[in-house]
């Protein structure tokens, strides 16, 4: 909430008013009065501002200055474009990083391990935007592959997917380093403990022991890692969306600022910081949920 | 320092680490020198060229040796790493002490900040800023010393704060010590540590962002050459031609993986607490 109180501070601190700057520089004064008014920018800040929390808990995020749409309706059509996108790209990173990381704990410091360490490093350190201009070089302007722009025909739904191929991939890429690393530490951290010896100790069979005992226990980390990345996720989608033309919030936030359209920027970066802080709060409580140690201290 | 250097270059990927880094590093100082072109010179017939003899990394749209923007793109990635973890660090060293040895209100007010701010995600809040203040380095620089004051601050405060209550500190407070003593003798350099890790893992998240918004039009103005602006004119290009990509992330790819390395063996020489936790 403080946040949103700062940004609008932010916004309206600038110097450069925003109802000029949308009308041009050949407005009369008398035309930039009666915007400034319809954008409720005649009030004095603290009134702009209570009035803009007002309409927030009203589920009302103002109007789009330029097309005249709410502009609530504008983000929410556009979220679960980014949403399917972020989910894709994380059981991506998951199905891969997350097998890896076990094995490489298993077999710890033989070479597998060591070029998987590597690799994952490598992994981690590509900014997802330059991933997505390879992705889009190679597999989409080069080889044909997959196709470049946009999201696919509404409905069709295999189209839909391979439109979704290579922007996950992009977001995805770097987390398969990051999961693969987190699940081999906590995976070497649970394989110490007691209770793992004690199913070793009861002749259960070693795979029963990792994938049921080890692997359910150091899995736990990845969930709060992904809730806490939730900003990582947003940023990288928001490269990737630009890089591909995807529609999406990331787009929407690019766009809507290089058309000035303040009300659509806010409204945009007020959702998102809202997914970010929704997110972090989530993956407490389902790290909760899944481990009884944390559950019975609440 | 020459202990840990010698045993850097022990470990094979802090050595490869340090060498990326050195290799970059002098060869953007030396940019007015190495560089075969001005970076922003026209020459619009040779312009879109693969790499030959004369232009190492091809051309661009306007005939620009990418070679030389890449080597001139350098300074501008470790100026703004250089000045903006700089500058976050003294201010987060400076609030962090002061969160944790002042009185407990203080400690509130810049807690709250540095939630405030870690609760936006940084691209976003880079994003909006820039939409606001408009695009430029010292934009750039300004977002990134902002965001990165929390991670620095809150590492201080922790430290301080299990110092704080040390039986040596309330020593040398029983004896007179001032605040400046205590806090510049006892806290400062047992804090360096984990924030000189923290910094060397940081520079390339730093970087990265740069590049990122510079991509995006929201960084250095043309012409100035800078690895994203040099991606940016390589992704309006994609059909015509490879090399503005490939000449803009090579640098980008090697010096993060080059600090990251660094960063990682720093850590396993300097902190073996931190090793598990990351």
């Amino acid at each position: 909430m403080l946040a949103v109180t700062l940004l609008y501070c932010m916004i309206h601190m600038v110097p450069g008013d925003p109802a000029r700057i949308l009308l041009g520089p050949r407005a009369t004064p008398e035309l930039i009065a009666s915007m400034s008014a319809r954008m409720g920018l005649d009030l004095p800040l603290p009134v702009q501002i209570l009035r803009f929390f007002g309409n927030l808990f009203r589920g009302d995020l103002g109007m789009d200055v330029i097309t005249n749409r709410p502009v609530a309706d504008i983000v929410f059509g556009q979220l679960p474009y980014t949403l399917w996108l972020i989910f894709t790209a994380i059981v991506f990173a998951a199905l891969i990083g997350i097998p890896l990381g076990c094995y490489s704990a298993l077999h710890r410091n033989s070479l597998a391990d060591r070029i998987s360490g590597v690799l994952s490093v490598a992994c981690i350190t590509a900014p997802a935007f330059v991933v997505a201009l390879y992705s889009l070089l190679v597999f989409a302007v080069t080889l044909h592959w997959f196709p470049a722009v946009g999201a696919g025909e509404k409905g069709a739904f295999w189209d839909q997917v391979s439109h979704l191929v290579l922007p996950a991939f992009a977001i995805g890429l770097s987390w398969i380093g990051y999961l693969a690393r987190l699940v081999r530490a906590s995976m070497l951290e649970v394989m110490g403990e007691n209770h793992i010896r004690t199913a070793r100790a009861y002749g259960l069979a070693e795979r029963t022991v990792v994938y049921r005992y080890a692997l359910k226990l150091a899995i736990l980390p990845t969930v709060t890692v992904i809730g806490v990345g939730m900003g990582f996720l947003l940023s990288a989608a928001l490269f990737t969306e630009i890089v591909f033309a995807r529609p999406g919030i990331g787009k929407l936030i690019f766009d809507s600022i290089t058309t000035r359209n303040y009300p659509v920027v806010m409204g945009s970066v007020l959702v998102s910081t809202a997914l970010f802080v929704i997110s972090t709060t989530l993956s407490d409580l389902i790290n909760a949920w899944l481990d009884p140690r944390i559950r019975a201290s609440l | 320092m020459i202990d840990v250097l010698r045993r850097i270059t022990h470990e094979p990927l802090g050595l490869i680490g340090l060498i990326l880094v050195i290799l970059i590093v002098i060869s953007a100082i030396l940019a007015g020198v190495v560089a075969p072109y001005d970076p922003v010179a026209l020459n619009i017939v040779d312009r879109l060229q693969g790499p030959s003899i004369n232009h190492l990394l091809g051309t661009d749209q306007l005939g620009r040796d990418l070679f030389s923007r890449v080597l001139y793109g350098g300074q501008v990635a470790l100026k703004v790493a250089l000045i903006s973890i700089g500058a976050a660090l003294s201010i987060g060293v400076l609030l962090g002490m002061v969160a944790g040895f002042g009185p407990r209100w203080l400690d509130n007010i810049i807690m709250l900040f540095f939630d405030t701010i870690r609760s936006f995600p940084t691209v976003m809040f880079a994003l909006a800023t820039v939409a606001l203040v408009g695009p430029s380095l010292e934009t750039v620089i300004l977002v990134i010393i902002v965001t990165s004051i929390p991670n620095y601050g809150r590492v201080v405060r922790t430290q301080t704060l299990s110092i704080k209550s040390n039986e040596f500190i309330r020593a040398e407070h029983g004896m007179g010590a001032s605040l400046f003593r205590i806090l510049g003798i006892h806290v400062l350099p047992n804090v360096m540590g984990p924030l000189v890790i923290l910094a060397s893992m940081d520079i390339p998240t730093v970087i990265a962002l740069e590049a990122g918004l510079s991509f995006l039009g929201m960084g250095v103005k043309p012409p100035t050459p800078s690895w994203g602006s040099i991606l940016n004119d390589g992704y309006t290009l994609i059909r015509n031609t490879p090399w503005p990509i490939i000449a803009g992330s090579i640098p980008l790819v090697l010096i993060t993986l080059g600090f990251t390395f660094l960063g990682e063996s720093l850590r396993d020489l300097i902190d073996p607490k931190l090793r598990k936790s990351v």
